[in-house]
């Protein structure tokens, strides 16, 4: 089955003219038609047109036009929040309508150049708000491991869709946990890149200083390659950084003789579920026995985290989000003059997420407020990244859980704002301090089985140290092989 | 302060969000208990220490002063709610 294949394997086959774009493209969309239905990680998918993109990469492959194109016929699906030109772009919300992207993202840019079959639109909580694509406008998305449990989120079609093996690959996106999260609880690999490493041109902000784009797979390498591909600086978007790309999969050469991980204290907490604890505890294990050391530190900064993130996300958001006022796009409701025009197109437009995060970001920011609430949050933000320049003088990456717990229920955590925002205790901080991150699958729940995520921190721009870390350990252990059966 | 004096009314005035009197309601309590949750920053001493306003310590971030394409005028209309001879349709703003 093709829909199954890594970027490698099928990249490899394609090249050697063994199997199609074509034939890879209708696997998945085969696969689409068969359990999506269960699913629902797709908002949109165009059949047609990821078919005429097939038939392009084919006709590459005839005139042998293959070189430098690592992702040669491999359908990739994107979350609904990065612009794909003249394709269909929501955030999983009703305020936008029926709005088509007149751009590429610059990711979108370089993934077509690179030779993937741009596919589908992957169901999100809306705007990017929440984690476990409930708070979507187009339905909720179910964990393929278990289909009365949330696949997590934001990005939570994206991690789906990669459990599922509707396509080999996908692009979410990370502000406080939201591919590394969905990650670990649908069981596949995905990482959040440094803070600047990929461009944000085209994805739609939701907090401009923590989100960045990054890559869910199969396994470390296929993330590592995909990684290659949209990784580098734009001048499109100024906050991008001017740093060389390395070739992160010739980091992944299975050595981490002599690396130096850390184990924050902090991060061992009363809500850390047993089997959870005891898988994170048996990687630490693996990793030591494959050369590593592993020893303690301290993150004290630590159980401010989401107290300053649910500042300053809110507050970045509800600027932000200002745009969509229904004057140059947005499904309008017309009112008598402008301010009812925006009030009342934003009120029937936003879903109750959204608008919680922008009444709290707007209070926050509001006159009398910004200097008790946001200067103070940005400044303890500073202190929760000083925390890992400190240990980062001592580790060469740091190991937590990615989760407190494996995949909770459809409904357990939506009535409960608060309890929603603490379950992404462990993947905050990453943000805030702007480092890379990465969950990868560690593990399983005895019953029902639930996939458990790893999560490893790497220095800002050290991916290669970390994706090495991710790689060896993987490697060693095979959890990555594990599918989910749906609808057993 | 905080919690106490939070007026949803007030602030969904500011961020242009009309919100039935259910919303309201409904996000007070949630906004307060939220509030109150975030309420311990409070604890933490930030004397001396400098706001981080973005991750990677970038200054002066410029580019050349060029022109270069964009948009078309269509694809920039392209979703437009109203428009009328290539231009946006807004309600009246100016007596």
């Amino acid at each position: 089955m093709l829909n199954q294949l890594t970027i490698s394997e099928l990249t490899a086959k394609i090249a050697k003219r063994e199997v199609s774009a074509r034939e890879a493209t209708q696997a998945c969309l085969d696969r689409v038609a068969k359990v999506d239905g269960q699913i629902h990680a797709f908002i949109s998918h165009n059949d047609a047109d990821a078919l005429a993109q097939a038939d392009a990469v084919d006709k590459l492959v005839e005139q042998g036009d293959i070189a430098n194109r690592p992702l040669l016929g491999v359908p990739i699906g994107i979350k609904d929040v990065l612009a794909v030109k003249d394709h269909p772009l929501n955030c999983g919300s009703k305020i936008l309508g029926n709005f088509v992207s007149p751009y590429d993202a610059t990711v979108i840019e370089k993934l077509k150049a690179a030779g993937a079959i741009i596919f589908g639109r992957l169901n999100m909580d809306e705007f990017a708000m929440g984690s476990s694509t409930e708070n979507s406008a187009f339905g909720i998305t179910r964990n393929p491991w278990d289909t009365t449990r949330i696949p997590g989120g934001s990005s939570g079609g994206s991690a789906a869709a990669v459990a599922a093996d509707e396509v080999i690959a996908t692009l979410g996106t990370d502000t406080g946990g939201s591919i590394r999260q969905p990650a670990a609880l649908c069981g596949c690999v995905g990482m959040k890149p440094t803070y600047g490493r990929v461009s944000r041109y085209g994805l739609v902000a939701f907090a401009s200083s923590l989100d960045q784009v990054g890559p869910f797979s199969k396994d470390v390498r296929d993330n590592a390659t995909l990684l290659n591909v949209i990784s580098g600086y734009d001048k499109r978007d100024s906050t991008s950084v001017n740093q060389p790309v390395p070739d992160y999969t010739k980091a992944l050469d299975g050595n981490i003789k002599g690396l130096r991980i850390g184990l924050p204290k902090e991060y061992m907490i009363g809500g850390l579920d047993p089997e959870v604890k005891a898988a994170v505890d048996a990687a630490v294990k693996q990793l030591q026995s494959l050369g590593a050391t592993v020893e303690e530190i301290s993150l004290p900064h630590t159980d401010y985290a989401a107290a300053t993130y649910y500042i300053i996300a809110p507050a970045e958001a509800s600027a932000n989000l200002a745009r969509f006022d229904g004057i140059r796009y947005c499904a309008r409701v017309d009112g008598a003059d402008p301010i009812e025009l925006y009030s009342k197109t934003r009120g029937a437009g936003f879903g109750p997420e959204v608008k919680r995060r922008i009444i709290l970001g707007t209070y926050v920011l509001s006159s009398g407020y910004y200097d008790a609430y946001y200067l103070r949050a940005q400044k303890v933000r500073t202190l929760i990244r000083q925390d890992f320049l400190k240990a980062f003088e001592k580790v060469d990456a740091i190991i937590t859980p990615t989760t407190p717990t494996a995949a909770f229920k459809i409904g357990e955590k939506s009535d409960d704002p608060l309890q929603m925002y603490l379950s992404d205790v462990f993947t905050i901080s990453c943000n805030l301090a702007g480092i890379c991150g990465v969950s990868l699958p560690c593990g399983f729940t005895k019953s029902p089985k639930l996939p458990i995520g790893l999560q490893l921190l790497g220095k800002p721009f050290g991916e290669e140290v970390m994706l090495k870390i991710a790689h060896a350990y993987e490697q060693s252990t095979g959890w990555h092989k594990e599918r989910a059966v749906i609808g057993a | 302060m905080a919690g106490t004096d939070f007026n949803v009314k007030y602030v969904a005035h500011l961020a242009r969000l009309s919100l039935s009197p259910d919303e309201e309601q409904k996000l007070g309590e949630q906004l307060n208990n939220i509030i109150g949750f975030v309420e311990q920053l409070k604890s933490v001493d930030v004397s001396g220490v400098e706001a981080t306003a973005h991750a990677v310590p970038t200054v002066n971030v410029t580019r050349a002063d060029e022109v270069l394409p964009s948009l078309s005028h269509d694809e920039a209309m392209r979703n437009a709610p109203k428009q009328s001879n290539g231009l946006f349709i807004v309600p009246k703003i100016v007596e």
